[in-house]
C-alpha cells in the first residue's frame, strides 16, 4: 500500500503548469572562451591536470571529429548547433576540497534542495550515494567511505583520472571508440567530467548509485563522460537523473556512457531524463545527443531502463554488445514527447555470443505536435547460435497532430536465431477517460492514471525512488495534452 | 432525488430522447424498460454527462442542483453513479488504485481528508464480500481480462465502494448467467436504503425478479409511454413490447 499512497500523493502534487525546475543558480563560474580548437582542448586537459595519454586521446578524437559530419538519418529536424559558439569548459570557482556536506556552497545546496535531492535527505532516507554534477565538475560525493570498504570506486571522472589512471586508461573508449559517431567523438575531445564507477570481483553493491546531472551555466554545453566497470560476478544498480533550468537558447548535451560487464556481472542502469523541452512553440530546450553502450561478457547482464520526458530533441540509443556466450541485454523505455518535442530513440542489441538473449520493451507516448520515433537494431552475428530476441514497441497517441514512428531493423546472420517483434499503436481512449470521470476522477488525473498504466511494464523496472519521480514526470509532461 | 422534465437529447444531429419526464424520490427503485433503440442507454449517458450527447431541451434536477450544469466528474462527486453496460478496461492501472483515486477525488470534493490505508482496506474487504469479488479480481488491472460477469460484478463493487446517492444500472443484467445475476442483485439489494435511489435500465424482466422495483416505466421512441408497478414488467414479459407501441385504447 505504500506505493499506492505515494502514487496518490504524486497525483495530488501535480498542479503547476510551468517547468518546475526552471531556476538558475548564481555561482561564479570559471568559463573557457567560446569556440573549439586544439588550444581549448589543451586548456581543458591542463585545467584538469590530466596525464599526457589522455590529452593525446582527446586530440586524436578532435582530429577524428573534424572529419565527421552530423548524422542526417534520424527522424528529426532542428537547426544544427554552431559548435564554435559554445564554451567547452565551465567549473564552479569554489574548488577547495570538500569533506562534509556543510562545506558545499549554500547556493548549490539550495539548488539541490529545489530538485528535491538534498544530500542529507538522500543519506537519511534512501541510502543512495549521490555524485552530484553541476556544470561539469563534481562537487560532492557521499557514502564514499562506506563504498570504499567494499573496494567500490564511485567518484567523478576527473578524480578517477588522477586516482585510478590504469582503470580509466584500460576501459575509456573501449565500448564507444573515438570514431564511433559524431557526438561521441566530440565528447571524447572535450568531456570535462562525469562519473566513474568500479565494482570489484564478486561484490554486490549494497545501494543504488545515483548521479544527478544538471546543466546550469547559460550557453555552456555539457559533455559528460561516464564509465562503469563491473568486474567478474559483481552487481550494481546505477541511477542517472537529469534536470536543466529553463533557457531560451538551445543547449547542447552530448554525453557518452560506457558500461563494461565482465563475466557473470550484472549492471542495471536507470535514467530519468527531464531536461527542459522548450516552450509550447518549440522555442528553447535541450538538444540531447547521447551515446550509451554496454559490453556484456560471458553470462553477464546489462539492463537499460529509461524514462525520457524532456529535451527539445533527443537522439539516444542505449545499446548492448552481447559479446560473451549466454549474456543478456535488456532495454526498457518510456519516451514522452509533447508540444514541439522530437525524439528518435531506441536501442541496438548486437548478438555476438552463443545463446545470447535480449528483450526490448519500448513505450512511446506522443502529445501535442510532437514526433516520437522508436529506432532499434537487432543484429544476430554468424556465431550467435540460438540467440533470441523479443521486441515490443507500443505507441500511444494523445492528439491527432502528433506522430509516432517505428523503425525496427533486424539483421540475422545465423539460422538458429529466433527474433520476435511486436508493435502496436493506439490512441488514448475517450471511453477510458469518461470511465474515470464518471467515478469522480478529473481529466488530468485520468490521463495520468491511464498513461502510467500504459507505461507500467517499464516503470516497474525502475528502483522505487525513481519510479515515483518518473510517474510524477509523466503526469507533468502530459498536462492538458489530450485533444 | 431526480426530477427530469421534458428532456430532449441528440447524438450526431439525431434526436433520441424526445420529451422524457421522470421523478425519482429518495429511496425508490425505478426500472426503465424498452425495446432496443428506444433511448434507454442514451438516457444513462445523458445523465452521466457523456460529451457526445447533446441536450437540446428540458431540465434535470439532481438533489436540488442543476445536473446538466455539472461536468461528468462533478456529477460523480455529487453522488451519481453509472454502472456501465460495457465496463472499460484500463491496462496497467490496478483496480484498487483506481478505486482509491475515485474515493479520494470524491472525499476532496466534500472537504474530507484522503482515506487512510487502513480504512481503505477495511472498506475493500467489506464491499468485495458483498459481490463475492475474489482478491485476484480486486488486485488486477481495471477490468483487464475480466469475463463479462466479472466486469459487471466489479461495477457493483465500485458502486458499493463509492456509496452514491443515485445509482444508474445500464443493462447490468446483459450477458450475466444466473449465478452472476443473483450475486449482482444481492449487491444492489444490500445497498437499498432510504437515502439512496436506483434507476435500473433493462431489456428483460428477469432482473426485476431479483431487484424488485417500486416503479416500472416503459420507454419507447424517446418518451416514457407507460408507467406502473412491478406487474407492468410481468405484462411486458408476457405480451412483448409491440403491445405497448400500439396506441393506447
Amino acid at each position: 500500500m505504500k506505493m499506492a499512497n505515494e502514487e496518490d500523493k504524486i497525483l495530488e502534487e501535480v498542479t503547476g503548469k510551468a517547468y518546475e525546475f526552471g531556476f538558475t543558480t548564481d555561482i561564479d563560474s570559471d568559463k573557457a572562451p567560446v569556440g573549439l580548437n586544439e588550444d581549448i582542448i589543451r586548456l581543458i586537459s591542463s585545467k584538469k591536470n590530466e596525464p599526457s595519454w589522455l590529452l593525446d586521446w582527446r586530440l586524436k578524437a578532435y582530429e577524428t571529429w573534424k572529419g565527421m559530419t552530423e548524422p542526417e538519418w534520424p527522424h528529426l529536424s532542428y537547426a544544427k548547433p554552431d559548435f564554435q559558439a559554445i564554451s567547452y569548459y565551465a567549473a564552479p570557482k569554489a574548488k577547495k576540497e570538500l569533506t562534509s556536506m556543510d562545506e558545499v556552497d549554500p547556493e548549490l545546496r539550495k539548488t539541490m534542495e529545489k530538485l528535491g535531492i538534498s544530500l542529507e535527505e538522500q543519506k537519511r532516507l534512501s541510502g543512495v550515494a549521490v555524485d552530484f554534477v553541476m556544470d561539469s565538475v563534481s562537487v560532492a560525493t557521499s557514502f564514499k567511505d562506506k563504498l570504499a570498504e567494499l573496494g567500490i570506486i564511485f567518484c567523478s571522472m576527473s578524480e578517477a583520472v588522477q586516482e585510478h589512471p590504469d582503470l580509466v586508461q584500460k576501459y575509456l573508449g573501449s565500448v564507444v571508440p573515438v570514431r564511433d559517431n559524431f557526438y561521441g567523438a566530440l565528447n571524447s575531445a572535450v568531456f570535462t567530467d562525469g562519473s566513474f564507477c568500479y565494482i570489484p570481483k564478486g561484490v554486490r553493491c549494497p545501494m543504488e548509485l545515483s548521479t544527478y546531472f544538471r546543466i546550469n551555466e547559460a550557453g555552456t554545453g555539457q559533455f559528460e563522460r561516464t564509465l562503469l566497470v563491473a568486474d567478474e560476478a559483481s552487481y550494481v544498480s546505477y541511477l542517472e537523473g537529469c534536470t536543466a533550468p529553463q533557457r531560451d537558447e538551445n543547449q547542447l548535451h552530448a554525453a557518452v556512457v560506457e558500461l563494461v560487464a565482465l563475466d557473470d556481472a550484472e549492471i542495471k542502469y536507470s535514467t530519468v531524463q527531464n531536461w527542459y523541452p522548450g516552450d509550447a512553440e518549440g522555442k528553447g530546450g535541450v538538444f540531447n545527443f547521447v551515446t550509451k553502450r554496454g559490453i556484456a561478457h560471458e553470462r553477464s547482464k546489462i539492463s537499460w531502463t529509461q524514462v525520457e520526458t524532456g529535451s527539445a530533441v533527443t537522439w539516444k540509443y542505449p545499446s548492448c554488445i552481447l559479446k560473451g556466450n549466454d549474456s543478456v541485454g535488456e532495454f526498457y523505455s518510456v519516451a514522452v514527447t509533447n508540444n514541439m518535442q522530437q525524439a528518435d530513440t531506441g536501442t541496438k542489441m548486437i548478438h555476438l555470443g552463443k545463446r545470447t538473449r535480449s528483450t526490448i520493451i519500448s513505450k512511446g507516448i506522443s502529445a501535442g505536435k510532437s514526433q516520437n520515433s522508436y529506432r532499434g537494431l537487432v543484429q544476430i552475428m554468424p556465431n550467435a547460435d540460438k540467440a533470441r530476441n523479443f521486441s515490443q514497441c507500443d505507441s500511444l497517441l494523445m492528439t491527432d497532430q502528433c506522430g509516432a514512428h517505428t523503425f525496427p531493423y533486424i539483421e540475422t546472420k545465423n539460422p538458429t536465431a529466433k527474433v520476435e517483434h511486436e508493435a502496436t499503436t493506439s490512441k488514448i481512449g475517450e471511453d477510458q477517460i469518461f470511465y474515470c470521470l464518471q467515478r469522480g476522477i478529473d481529466e488530468e488525473q485520468a490521463i495520468s492514471l491511464i498513461v502510467n498504466g500504459y507505461a507500467k511494464e517499464v516503470l516497474n523496472k525502475l528502483p522505487m525512488e525513481f519510479a515515483v519521480e518518473a510517474q510524477k514526470l509523466l503526469a507533468i509532461s502530459l498536462e492538458g495534452s489530450v485533444g | 432525488m431526480l426530477t427530469i422534465k421534458n428532456l430532449h437529447a441528440q447524438v450526431d444531429q439525431t434526436a433520441i430522447l424526445k420529451g422524457l419526464d421522470l421523478e425519482i424520490a429518495p429511496g425508490e427503485v425505478h426500472a426503465i424498460m424498452g425495446p432496443n433503440g428506444s433511448g434507454k442507454s442514451t438516457l444513462a449517458s445523458v445523465l452521466a454527462g457523456r460529451e457526445d450527447y447533446e441536450v437540446t431541451q428540458g431540465s434535470v434536477d439532481f438533489d436540488g442542483s442543476d445536473l446538466l450544469d455539472m461536468d461528468a466528474s462533478d456529477r460523480a462527486r455529487e453522488g451519481l453513479f453509472l454502472a456501465f453496460q460495457y465496463p472499460v478496461e484500463i491496462p496497467g492501472v490496478s483496480n484498487l488504485n483506481f478505486m482509491k483515486a475515485a474515493i479520494n477525488a470524491q472525499r476532496e470534493h466534500r472537504g474530507m481528508e484522503a482515506i487512510s490505508a487502513k480504512d481503505f482496506l477495511a472498506l475493500v474487504k467489506e464491499k468485495s464480500a458483498l459481490v463475492e469479488l475474489a482478491g485476484r479480481l480486486r488486485d488486477r488491472s481495471v477490468n483487464e481480462g475480466f469475463s463479462g460477469g466479472e466486469k459487471k460484478r466489479n461495477e457493483i463493487f465500485q458502486m458499493a465502494m463509492l456509496e452514491p446517492k443515485l445509482a444508474i444500472l445500464d443493462e447490468t443484467d446483459s450477458g450475466l448467467d444466473i449465478d452472476a445475476l443473483r450475486i449482482v442483485s444481492q449487491g444492489v439489494n444490500a445497498m437499498r436504503e432510504a437515502g439512496r435511489s436506483f434507476l435500473v435500465i433493462t431489456h428483460y424482466q428477469r432482473l426485476l425478479d431479483h431487484i424488485v422495483p417500486d416503479h416500472v416505466h416503459v420507454l419507447s421512441d424517446g418518451k416514457i409511454v407507460k408507467s406502473g408497478t412491478k406487474d407492468l414488467a410481468m405484462e411486458l414479459e408476457e405480451k412483448g413490447y409491440d403491445w405497448i407501441k400500439e396506441p393506447a385504447v
